[in-house]
């Protein structure tokens, strides 16, 4: 059996635009094994919440998807219909958002929110839903978790409203769960709680979480690899360790560069800062997508699309032509660093 | 909850008092009521009488007061042109507007609320179209020549329908579609702009994201928040109808209270027009009070307030 809990190959999202095709995401290959985290990060707009909920098939209606794998613990998801699609959404992989004001129906109780999502895959009874729902909110921290069952949404503080998301993502136990920017929207004293314990419960649990982020700080303290996406395209793949060591692509120093680190970044000292802006998406890119901000462009970086170099590390890749170049001239030095 | 429904009932026990007041100061309208009550041709002497039986010397607020005991207590005056008692004429001739107000109120709903949910999940497309001709043919077509059509076609040419009267339950269906139809755009405009803007929001891609099956989605998640201004605007426009009874009854000749007023009117009925604004007015405030705690029950957010 393989350890692999999702396989996601060459995804690509178009949107229509009424200036032109807008490539939101191009080819865009992960995959998850249980017990794992893969953090995506990327600026805004880069395409990774799209990459999340095209996953969970969540798209809006105009958006369209292709992809050659698709695939939750070897089994293939892609384009099974709507019917067969939920049974697996919040079944064996489940979703938590950015906004926890805005992602529970406010005419319902958290009782009633957090049962729903358990009965409607699995023939519990309601006690057995409502017990599930009480356990669950106090694995997630929540205090007199029974008496809770009966709040309604605007009765609970954001960080409350996003431990009951989390809680509710879990109910069916699933394989996998995506953390869309989980704690953007929350304080941030919340923010390293609620990180904490989407951690926790990921090892307590066994499952493979993907954390979609634009936060190098949290992806720091989480991650065990990294796929760094700029403009649609994955741009670098590595473990946590070799993504902030050994940052191969331009964009992902560039990036580290804007993060301060006490006792390395002197005071006074001016932070990293990527100039220009990201390029439109609407239309093809012959190049580099990065190109037009790279510090360090060449002529060649412009003429043809870029390939995902293979580091030599497995999981290891790099869209890159310099670091290409850096591998194959310099492998001892490589070896050496 | 009860501290909002008894803040509510609070609320519509004023608006009643206010207006109660307006109707009572009614009798003033058309001038001194002893001149009219007294009738052309009166001396002086009979008007003072007049004036004294019914008490018309007395300070204004003393005749409210008095007026306002009495109708609590069920004695809505006497009507001088049937010589009954306006509240048993009024008693009598109220089942039969509410079951049209209620079939009419009925009709729209059913009409209005499917396709305004169907027009919001097809937005753009034929449907939605189809249903906002429907929406403007109804807003722009009177109602009374809504009536008259309806009779000629269904009633004179294909004799389907009866066109008077109320034997039977037949004879409702034409007035209430004549009534309904005019209430279902603004309804229908209104469940799917709610729908719309509910279909869009984060609980919806929530509940979705859970797996539940589209119709729960669609029913549970999304119509339960989108109808809640729909049923505000469902009593307001119930009080609508109950002023297109007016017209309505008069064409089909239904009687009821619609029909009475009009009848009164003619008949410069003062007691009993005073008496059937008050009792229209009375049901369009209950009717606002059950629509404040239904969506206090719909909406737990709403109950705070």
């Amino acid at each position: 059996m393989s350890d692999k809990i999702l396989e996601v190959q060459d995804l690509t999202i178009d949107i229509p635009t009424p200036s032109g095709t807008l490539h939101a995401v191009q080819k865009v290959s992960i995959h998850v094994d249980r017990g794992e985290t893969l953090c995506i990060v990327g600026e805004s707009g880069c395409g990774k919440s799209l990459t999340s909920l095209a996953i969970m098939d969540l798209l809006p209606r105009k958006a369209t998807r292709t992809a050659t794998r698709l695939e939750i613990a070897g089994e293939s998801v892609f384009d099974i219909g709507e019917r067969r699609m939920s049974d697996i959404r919040g079944n064996r992989m489940s979703m938590i958002f950015q906004e926890p004001m805005t992602s529970l129906n406010p005419a319902y109780t958290i009782g009633d929110q957090l049962s729903e999502a358990l009965r409607r895959h699995k023939k519990v009874s309601r006690g057995e839903a409502r017990d599930r729902a009480v356990f669950l909110l106090e694995k997630v921290g929540i205090t007199a978790a029974a008496s809770r069952l009966g709040q309604y949404p605007h009765q609970l503080s954001g960080g409350l409203r996003q431990r009951v998301m989390i809680a509710m993502a879990l109910m069916c136990g699933p394989d996998l769960i995506i953390a869309d920017e989980p704690t953007t929207a929350l304080d941030v004293t919340i923010q390293a709680q609620i990180l904490h314990l989407l951690a926790e419960l990921q090892r307590e649990f066994n499952m493979g979480l993907i954390l979609i982020t634009h936060d190098l700080g949290v992806v720091a303290r989480i991650a065990d690899r990294v796929a760094v996406m700029y403009a649609g395209q994955i741009v670098e793949t590595g473990t946590a360790e070799q993504i902030f060591k050994a940052p191969a692509h331009p964009y992902t120093r560039g990036l580290l560069a804007c993060i301060p680190i006490p006792g390395q970044t002197e005071r006074g000292a001016h932070l990293g800062a990527i100039p220009g802006i990201v390029p439109s998406l609407v239309g093809r890119m012959p190049g580099c997508h990065f190109a037009s901000r790279c510090p360090e462009v060449r002529d060649s970086c412009n003429s043809a699309p870029i390939p995902q170099f293979q580091g030599a590390e497995p999981g290891r890749s790099v869209r890159c032509l310099l670091a290409d170049e850096a591998a194959v001239r310099q492998p001892a030095q490589e070896g050496a660093a | 909850m009860i501290q909002f429904a008894l803040k509510r009932l609070g609320i519509a026990v004023l608006v009643a008092l206010t207006v109660s007041m307006l109707s009572f100061s009614m009798i003033y309208l058309s001038g001194d009521p002893a001149v009219a009550l007294a009738g052309e041709g009166a001396s002086q002497e009979d008007i003072e009488n007049v004036r004294r039986v019914y008490g018309f010397e007395r300070p204004l607020i003393v005749q409210y007061g008095d007026w306002l005991i009495r109708a609590l207590q069920g004695n809505l005056g006497h009507s001088n042109y049937l010589k009954a008692d306006v509240a048993s004429v009024i008693f009598e001739r109220l089942p039969t507007t509410m079951l049209l107000g209620a079939c009419a109120l009925a009709f729209a709903l059913i009409l209005a609320i499917p396709l305004g949910v169907v027009a919001a999940i097809r937005a753009n497309s034929m449907i939605d179209r189809v249903a906002l001709t429907i929406a403007v043919i109804g807003q722009a077509m009177p109602s009374f020549w809504l009536a008259l059509t309806l009779i000629l076609w269904f009633g004179i040419n294909w004799r389907m329908l009866p066109i008077t009267g109320t034997a039977s339950w037949l004879n409702f269906i034409m007035p209430s579609i004549a009534l309904g139809y005019y209430v279902t755009p603004a309804v229908m405009r209104l469940t799917r702009a709610g729908m719309l803007e509910v279909l869009s929001s984060d609980y919806i891609r929530t509940a979705r994201a859970k797996g539940l099956r589209p119709m729960t989605v669609l029913f549970k998640h999304a119509l339960r928040n989108a109808i809640i201004p729909v049923v505000s605007l469902s009593a307001v426009q119930f009080g609508f109808m109950l002023g297109g009874s007016i017209v309505i009854e008069t064409i089909f000749a239904i009687n009821g209270l619609g029909f009475l007023a009009w009848e009164s009117i003619q008949r410069a009925d003062l007691p009993m027009m005073q008496a059937i604004v008050l009792v229209f007015s009375v049901f369009y405030i209950l009717l606002t009070f059950l629509a404040d705690l239904l969506n206090g029950f719909l909406d737990p957010r709403i109950r705070v307030a």
